[in-house]
């Protein structure tokens, strides 16, 4: 990976996120990855399918399991320069969850003005299909 | 490892970040600090006060990029930029700053 970075080709990164937030360490490792590809200035987007969808329901606390409640971190995936974050509707769909019931993300556009603005975008299942195929890299959590 | 401070014994990992965020004290962060060598101005503070504030509302330790450019927005250009930073902190302000505040190693340096 270091010969590409220090070459300075950009490839574009999906992070495809399956699995529950808690219970497994993968939801938060996905995470944490992605940011770290984001600071060495790699495209990185954030795919969220099946279980996956949890990871962004707003509301969670993990005060009775005893781990930490990470969840706060995916508010900083816009300060990182991540711009896109893909949820599937059919996932949301079929585990009773809408848009509203996603944790708010948004990024500043440090072009206009640090306006705030939105990074979820919920897609169809053919759309995601587009958006992995149109990927460079795709990393699986 | 270990930091004796006052003679206290304190964990730490094996880069010298405390292991439990909840033993930090601003006491412990000059200590950290003269052992490297750093006096603790009231710029340096207002770094490691900022780290702080962003692991309590983020839960990670920024990566020094990201803390540059927040530190713009909260205090101004003419903090927000490498330079001022690592005159600050010139191990590199991410790290540096955020053993201070007793947080882990920022998320995405290596």
């Amino acid at each position: 990976m270091s010969e590409e970075l220090q070459s300075g080709i950009v490839k574009k990164f999906l992070y495809i996120n399956r699995r529950a937030p808690h219970g497994t360490n993968y939801a938060q490792e996905g995470l944490e990855v992605a940011l770290i590809g984001a600071a060495f200035d790699q495209d990185v987007a954030m795919a969220y399918l099946d279980d996956g969808v949890f990871q962004l329901k707003s509301g969670q606390d993990t005060k009775a399991i005893g781990t930490k409640n990470f969840s706060a971190t995916y508010r900083a995936l816009g300060d990182y320069d991540v711009k896109l974050v893909y949820v599937e509707r059919e996932s949301l769909e079929r585990r009773g969850l809408s848009e509203d019931d996603l944790m708010p993300l948004v990024y500043e556009d440090e072009d206009d003005d640090w306006e705030e603005k939105p990074l979820i975008h919920v897609v169809s299942a053919g759309e995601m299909q587009k958006i992995i195929s149109e990927s460079d890299v795709l990393l699986n959590f | 490892m270990t930091l004796e401070i006052n003679g206290q014994s304190f964990e730490t990992d094996e880069e010298g970040y405390l292991a439990n965020l909840s033993d930090w004290s601003s006491e412990l962060a000059e200590a950290m600090a003269q052992q490297d060598g750093c006096d603790l101005t009231e710029n340096h503070w207002e770094v490691v006060n900022f780290l702080r504030e962003y692991y309590d509302e983020y839960q990670i330790a920024p990566a020094v990029r990201v803390l540059t450019k927040a530190i713009g927005k909260r205090l101004g250009k003419d903090k927000g930029n490498s330079r001022y930073l690592y005159e600050l902190f010139p191990y590199g302000p991410a790290k540096q700053a955020c053993k201070y505040a007793g947080l882990p190693k920022p998320t995405g340096c290596v």
